[in-house]
Parts: C-alpha cells; structure tokens; sequence
C-alpha cells in the first residue's frame, strides 16, 4: 500500500498557505507560547498541550496535531506494540514532527512499515526507533515530542528533544 | 533509541556576522556553503534588522527557507585566537546545489575541532615523536630535524628510491592545489620520487588512462547537461547516496523535464530506487548484470548502434581518428586505439553472447541501445550523457571497460555537446597541480609489492589511511607494523643516546630491514599506528584552499577559524620540511643537492598557490577567485575581463581532442576486447567462495570516516560497517538484524554488520568500504591491471556469525533505505 502522495508543486502551497485548515484541530493549549517565552531560563521552557484522548486514536493510522504552536505540524501514532518512548498503557504512543529536519518538507507516513517519508528528497525516519533516520540527507534524527497520559486518558505534549525545522527556537 | 541532541534553541546570525564563502570538504560535487562568524558575546535577534536573513524571526520558516540551520551547522571555533560563534550552512544562491545540504556537509560546522564544545577532540595539535615507547608531544622543531635527519641520510646512503611516499592527489578536505603543489613540488621537483602512490590505490597513476589515451578527458561537461539532455547513461555508481546535490539539483529536474536513465550496476541502488519515484519506473531502466561483465555489456551496445546506423557520422568523421591502428597495445596500453573500424574489429558483440556473459536479457540491452542512441521521430540526434564511477574504475579490466564505455559517447558524438559529456562522477574534488611525474614512469611501482617485499628504507605518508583504504590490506598491515616495530625497537634501544646516536640506530635498523615512518594528518590514524614522527596538518577552512569539483568549478573556499593547536597546511609542512632538508644536506657536506631544496620561502598557503597554480595559470589570483564567490568559475580560465575570470563550460565545444597529446587532436577508438576476468586470483576465488562481496559507498560516511568516527549522530546510526544481505540469506545462515560476522578468504577476515535489505540479490552482499570498525579491504586480493590498478569490487569470501547484535546494533533501525511514498 501506498500513502498518499502529493504533487510538489500542490504540497508547497499547501505548506506555504493553506495547512492551518488541516493542523491544530484537536490540541487544546494549557500553556500559551506567549507564556513559555516571558520568562528567560537556560533552556526554553515548552508548553504542556492536550493532543488527544487515547480513544481517538487507531493502530497505525496517524492523527495530525501540531506542537508546541499550530505552526509545527506533528503527527501521534499509536502503533501497535511497545516501544522505547512510547506512552500509555501499551507503551506504543509516539509523536513525532512531520516537517523534514533536511529542507522542511512535509513527510507522509506509511503505515507499511511505520516509517516517515519525505517526498521532496527521499529522507526516512523510523517511528518504531526514535524516529531514526533511516536514510536521507538530514543530520539529526526526526524531532520527537515527549509525551504523557494522565488518568482520563489524555495525552499530553510537554517537549521535544531536537530543533524543529524553520525555527531557531523550539518555542517562537 | 535514537541519538539526540537535546538543542532547543541556537544562537542567531547577527545582521553584521562575518560572512565567508566555503566549498564543502566533502565530495566531488562541491556545494556552496556560507560561514558565518561573530564574537561569542554577542548575538542577533528575531527582529528583521536584527538578523543576517533580514526576516522575522519569531516567525515559523518554511520549506526551503534560507533562515533556518540545523545543531549539526552551528559550533564555537577559534578565529584570530578568540573564541567565534559559527554557523555553515548550504548557499541558495550557489548553481551548484542552490540551497541543499547534504548529510555529510551540513555536518561540516560540528565537525570543526573546538575546546568550547568538545567536537573532533582527535584532532591532532602538536607534532609527535615516538620516544620512550609512546608518541610525546614536541616542537616543529624538534620532530622535523628527526624527520629530515633520518631521511637525508638514508637518500644520500642509499637513494631516492629508498624513500617511499604516500600522497594524496585530491581536492577538497585537506588536498587542493596549494597542497599538492607542496607535496608535489619536494618530491617531483626537489627529488625525483618514483616510489610513491596516491591516497586509495597502490601506484602512482591514473584511474582512467584509456580516456585520457583516446584525447578526452574525464570531467568534460557541465552538470546542466544532466539537465538538458534525453537520457542519463549511468554505469557503477551511486549518486543519490554519493554525488547526492548532483543528483537531486541537477540529475533530478532533468528526470522531471523528461530524460530517461539507463543504469548499470549489479546491485538495485537506492538511485534506481529514487529515479523510479521521480521519474516513473517505465523511463528507469536498470540492468543488473553479473559482477564485472560491463564490457560485453557496452561493447554489444556499440555494436547496436553501429549495426543501426545510429552513429554520428559527422563527428566520428571529422573528430575521431581514420586510419585503423593508431596505438598498439603493449605493456603500458592494455588495448590498442585507433579508428572506429579498427576497434569494432575487436568490440563487435552480439545480443546475445552479451546476454549470456552479463546475464540480462538481449531485449534490455537493446532498449538501452535504443534510448542512448536511436535518433528522435524527427531525425534529430539523442542527446545522452554518459557518467562513471567506481564500479568500472575499480572495476575488472579498468583499461578496456572504460574504452569500452567512452566508445559509445564517442560514436553518439556526445563529447562536448549540450545535454552530452561522458565523464568520471568523481569522489574527492579535484586540485591536483604538480611538476611532471613522467619519472614514474607507467606503468608505475606497485608500491604495496614494494614495502611488502622488504624493500624501501623511509616511508613518508601525507594524509592516507592504507590500514583503511587499500587492497590486500591484511598482509600490508602485519608487515608494515614489523617493519615499524623494528625502528621503534631501535629507538627505545638508543633511550639517553645524543641524536647522532638516535639516527645511526634508526639508520641501523632501516638497513636491517625497518621501515622509519613518517605520517602527515589531521588525526591519529590507523596507519599512523607505526608511525616514529607524526606531523599535524590543518584542514579546508583553517586555511584558505583552492579546489575544482566534477564540473571543473574551481572555487576559492575560505579561511574562517584557526589551524587546531600547533597544526599547518600541509603545503607548510612540506616547505617546512623541505627548508630543513636544505639545511641538514648542507651540513652534511652535500651542497648540490642542498640547492635542489630551494625556493620554499612561503609563509602563506596563498604563497603556495602562487608558486604552483598561478605560473601555470597567470589569469588566477586568490582576489580575484574570492570575488567570484561560491560559483567560482569552470577550468580551464581563458581570460579575465570586466572584472571576471573567464571559464570554459564544456570541453572539446569544438571537435578537438587534445588529452592524448597528439597532434592531430583526433580522438581514438578503444580495441576493448573482453577477456574475463582480468585480474589474478579473481576466477578461482569467486568460484570457491559463496558470496560476492560488493564494496559500496554510503551517504551518511565521507570516505574512511577520518571525522565521523567521531560523530555521535554517524556512529549512532552505524555503529559498525553494515553488510547488505539478503534476508533469505540471513534465514539460512541464523543471522539476524545487527548480528556481528566476519568474512574470510584466503586474503584476510573482515568483520561489519548483518543488515537485511531485501532487494539484495541471494549470496550477494554489499559492504560499506573503508570503515575503522571493519576494513573491507582486508579481504581484497592483491590482483591489479597491467597499470596497477585495484580491482576493489570483485572479492569473494564466505561469512560466519561472531556474535549476537551488541546493544549497540540491536539499537539501530534496519528498515528499508528506499523512500517508501
């Protein structure tokens, strides 16, 4: 099976105009980025958002959020079997950005065998391992958000442990 | 789990940062890069006016932005003896690669020595001498006198060629024409080395003789060509994963306006794999032959096109030689050249015996006969552009394959034409400029041979790793390291000795068969590991170096930080070295030979550059190359006018083939006839042996990993050299991902990992070369061609597991490499 595959062209003025209409529908901010960024501190101080509640989410079918703003497009997986990482009561949550840490294209995901892709120049990351990239021309490893579950099954964002493309802080 | 930096902001280019033009140190394809420097207590803000890109800042960036750079692209380094902020990251404004990076590039910033942040801590700072049974740190002084001292007297006892050189020819890194005119200029002009070999094979030679016999020089185009040709002819090599921004900013578009591609290579690499994305699978055609047949492959082609009429009769009529047998085949041409005619007498190639001895069906060669050649509906001629590299280059029968390949540009008539070329992809970039080496003679010393039976006394090495990056290596390293443990022995034996009587031991055990040992780098090496003298040598960027990439751009890449320590540009080490073997000839009486050692009065590496490159090219100064910034200007340089130098876009525009030197500038025919396997050793072990063991590239490595064995996000990914196997294989064997195991022949034992990659052919595996974890060359035999050249590719040995996958492999991901989209 193939994901779904977009026309360059297509993609960029979709990433360039249009994709607020598709991100951020299911994040609820707890802390604003206004929030984090008054306070000067040796590490930028990320927000903790709501992405999702456990039952929305599918084995292997992505669920489209962004964190820590609605300009950082993510994805959350639940992916069917534990792994180093991952959250809730299967240890097989994981959320990842899906803006390529090379030149910032939007990756699709494929569920074939859980990897990250990008269409612009064929870079791969792993969702299974960290989001280690697989191949491709990025030096560092896919952005990883770190996440939580409390007890209502909410999941939480609360950092990420690499830069995310297009910004020289994590929080804008 | 996934190596991660934890950077969550970096710091920001101020509008009034230092800004530098830079050439990747990496590949051939050098790609435009930007440095840029400002003091560490100061930095620039998200307001437009506050920042180098002059944008906001606080803003999400996107695809493509020029405003953003990755941790990897920023470092603390040392400029003017202060401590700088430092950011390098991919020029869009460059042709080259117009904004990409590369994984092995966009490293370039993190892997700069810095006491600040801890990077490329192995860089070497100070000389070392092996004194008192381990390497101390000392003077220039110091460890030149000994370098010098022992060297004088062996040449002077002896001669010249008891001093063996190994030597890099390349650009880039720490190559380009300041250096190895440094190099250059003490061993062919000073002396007259003979003993010498280049950086990855054991001669010195050229690793494309027959193109240069036949008048065309092997970096002829333009990389536009890729983009305004009909079809890509692509034979042994990798160049999504080697030539990676050729590939994506020049092959692709071409892709994507259209051109199919041909490509040759036994193995589905992740360049079909990618073509097939961009182009579609129906203008991708792949011929996956057997090991070492591409030969009978490009001579059945020829054979095509000429049977077709398909040949451009004009060209061949008015460019290419007429008269049957211009150069006849003896021991330094291992084919004759000559007309068309004369070569089709030996080329002439069926279908059919072509698909019987490569193993792909007669009707695919035909296809590819068809697209490189057969002329449009309209009559027009096809444009096809014909690029090489490894595969056939390290390659069986290196000489007669690629004649056999350039014949075919030669009969299309797509020499120096647009959307043509037939050229090297090339590895390193190019900045060869040296006196003649006609002294060497051809074909030259196998100088490997040479060391390993004993013979020469003084061993100086610039800037190569053989422990890494040569053939038979095994046997080279137990008898190198004898031969260096005999001079240490001596040395710790002479402990409290004057240096007169620390010489005469050194001396003593040269002539008893040691070998002294003198190693130029910027790390301590593998083969450093004998050395007696290790000098530290700085890098591309620590000072300002001139080199070309594959396309002939030659740029001027600058200075931004400080030599590591007490390191220099190998072109001052070989002046240096040079001054001192003035001084000590002299001292020792012998005055003639003394003055031979003049005439190294640089203080600069830009003294360097004028000294070699300008005398034999006046138009080009350091000035003038930095006001043509990152797109510098294609070689050969005709002119300089209006404030520009002048370059040349292609080669051989007008139908004159000159590389052979002949005077009547006629290009040749190569009389490529196959003949099996060429090199000694090669049928027997392949049929004793289960599994071929292809010797490959990787994206993510640059060369023998001098820097990225020191690169956590490199070593993270592969911790060990990854062995390609099919999985049906690894079922066989009880292999599984990550699995540790050696390969063994006759040759040597290497060791890698087991990584499953399902497009692998069965009892065919894919090795990455030249890692530290795991030399590929250990199981190499020693076979060469008539001119010594290596055939690297062809080796094969049996595997057996040494152990489970260590914390480390079991780590790492084993999927696919193909995009899956």
């Amino acid at each position: 099976m193939k994901c779904n595959r977009l026309v360059d062209a297509g993609r960029r003025q979709f990433l360039r105009g249009g994709m607020m209409a598709t991100a951020g529908a299911v994040a609820t901010t707890v802390m604003t980025p206004e929030q984090a960024k008054a306070r000067a501190l040796a590490r930028v101080e990320m927000p903790t958002n709501r992405l999702a509640n456990i039952a929305d989410l599918v084995v292997n079918e992505p669920l489209d959020i962004t964190y820590p703003d609605e300009e950082s497009l993510g994805v959350l997986l639940k992916l069917g079997e534990a792994v180093e990482g991952g959250v809730g009561p299967d240890g097989d949550i994981v959320a990842f950005s899906v803006l390529c840490p090379h030149k910032g294209w939007m990756m699709t995901y494929s569920p074939e065998d859980k990897s990250l892709n990008c269409p612009g120049h064929h870079s791969r990351f792993d969702c299974e391992n960290g989001g280690q990239q697989i191949w491709g021309h990025a030096t560092n490893n896919l952005p990883q958000f770190l996440l939580s579950v409390d007890d209502k099954g909410d999941i939480y964002a609360n950092g990420v442990d690499e830069l995310i493309y297009g910004r020289l802080s994590n929080v804008l | 789990m996934a190596y991660k930096r934890q950077i969550d902001r970096l710091p920001i280019i101020p509008a009034d940062a230092k800004e530098h033009n830079v050439t990747c140190h990496y590949c051939i394809v050098g790609c435009g890069y930007k440095a840029y420097t400002w003091p560490l207590h100061k930095q620039g803000g998200t307001n437009p006016d506050e920042n180098k890109f002059g944008v906001d800042l606080s803003e999400q960036q996107y695809q493509d932005t020029e405003a953003w750079y990755a941790p990897s692209m920023y470092n603390v380094v040392r400029q003017d003896g202060k401590d700088v902020h430092l950011v390098v990251k991919p020029d869009v404004d460059c042709v080259v690669n117009s904004g990409l990076g590369s994984i092995r590039g966009a490293r370039m910033a993190e892997n700069r020595p810095s006491k600040v942040t801890g990077t490329q801590q192995q860089r070497l700072s100070d000389p070392l001498v092996w004194r008192n049974g381990v390497w101390q740190p000392t003077s220039w002084e110091d460890a030149m006198d000994l370098v010098t001292r022992v060297t004088a007297r062996v040449v002077t006892e002896g001669s010249e060629d008891d001093l063996v050189v190994s030597m890099f020819d390349h650009g880039g890194s720490a190559g380009g024409y300041e250096n190895t005119w440094g190099t250059g200029k003490l061993y062919f002009e000073s002396m007259k080395i003979k003993n010498c070999r280049i950086h990855n094979r054991p001669a010195y030679n050229s690793e494309v003789h027959s193109t240069r016999d036949m008048g065309i020089g092997e970096l002829n185009y333009a990389y536009e060509d890729y983009t305004l040709t009909d079809t890509i002819f692509m034979v042994g090599a990798n160049s999504m994963e080697t030539q990676t921004n050729l590939y994506l900013n020049h092959m692709v578009p071409g892709l994507q306006n259209g051109a199919r591609m041909v490509v040759v290579d036994p193995r589905r690499t992740l360049t079909v794999h990618s073509s097939e994305q961009y182009a579609g699978p129906d203008n991708i055609l792949h011929l996956a032959i057997k090991e070492g047949t591409d030969m009978a492959l490009f001579n059945a082609i020829l054979t095509q096109i000429v049977d077709q009429g398909w040949m451009d009769s004009d060209f061949i009529g008015n460019s290419t030689f007429q008269g049957g047998e211009a150069v006849a085949e003896d021991s330094a041409h291992p084919a004759g050249l000559g007309s068309l005619d004369y070569a089709m007498q030996t080329c002439r190639t069926s279908l059919e015996e072509a698909a019987e001895i490569c193993g792909v069906p007669a009707a695919d060669i035909q296809k590819a006969a068809e697209w490189i050649a057969m002329p449009h509906d309209d009559g027009s001629r096809r444009k096809c552009v014909t690029c090489y590299e490894k595969g056939i280059i390290w390659g069986n029968d290196n000489y007669r394959t690629i004649g056999a390949l350039v014949n075919i540009a030669m009969a299309t008539g797509n020499v120096g034409r647009e959307g043509g070329g037939v050229c090297r992809l090339g590895g390193h970039q190019e900045g060869y400029y040296r006196p003649s080496d006609a002294h060497v003679g051809r074909p030259a010393e196998y100088i490997d041979q040479f060391l390993i039976r004993g013979l020469g006394g003084v061993h100086h090495i610039w800037a190569c790793d053989h422990y890494k990056t040569t053939l038979n290596a095994a046997e080279f390293k137990r008898v190198h390291k004898r031969r260096a443990d005999m001079v240490k022995d001596a040395i710790d034996a002479a402990a409290g000795g004057t240096r007169d009587q620390l010489i005469d031991a050194i001396v003593a055990a040269i002539n008893a068969g040691g070998l002294f040992v003198v190693d130029v780098d910027i790390i301590h090496s593998q083969i450093g590991q004998n050395a007696h003298v290790i000098l530290p040598a700085c890098e591309l960027n620590e000072m300002n170096l001139t080199s070309m990439n594959g396309e002939r751009r030659l740029r001027l890449s600058e200075k931004y930080m400080d030599p590591y320590g007490n390191s220099k540009p190998d072109c001052l080490i070989a002046a240096e070295m040079a001054r001192s073997m003035e001084h000590v000839l002299r001292e020792m009486g012998h005055d003639a030979y003394a003055d031979q050692f003049k005439g190294y009065d640089w203080q600069t590496e830009e003294d360097a550059f004028m000294d070699g490159f300008n005398v034999g090219n006046p138009e080009v100064t350091y000035d003038r190359l930095r006001a043509m910034g990152n797109d510098g200007v294609q070689e050969p340089v005709v002119g300089y006018e209006n404030g520009v130098l002048v370059g040349t876009k292609r080669l051989y525009a007008d139908g004159t083939f000159d590389r052979h030197g002949r005077d009547d500038k006629k290009a040749l025919f190569c009389a490529a006839g196959w003949r099996g396997w060429q090199a000694a050793g090669k049928a027997r072990e392949q049929a004793t042996h289960r599994f071929w063991i292809n010797n490959v590239r990787a994206n993510i490595f640059w060369q023998n990993q001098f820097l990225d064995q020191k690169n956590e996000f490199v070593q993270d990914r592969f911790p060990y050299p990854f062995v390609e196997m099919n999985p049906d294989d690894m079922v066989d064997m009880d292999l599984k991902p990550g699995d540790l195991i050696e390969i063994i022949n006759d040759n040597g034992v290497t060791q890698g990992m087991a990584y499953p990659t399902p497009s692998s052919k069965r009892d065919q595996v894919a090795m990455v070369f030249g890692s530290p974890a795991g030399s590929q060359g250990n199981v190499v035999n020693p076979g060469v061609n008539e001119l010594v050249l290596p055939d690297y590719k062809h080796c094969w040995g049996d595997i057996r597991k040494v152990s489970n996958a260590t914390r480390e492999t079991a780590g790492i991901t084993f999927k696919s490499k193909e995009v899956m989209l």
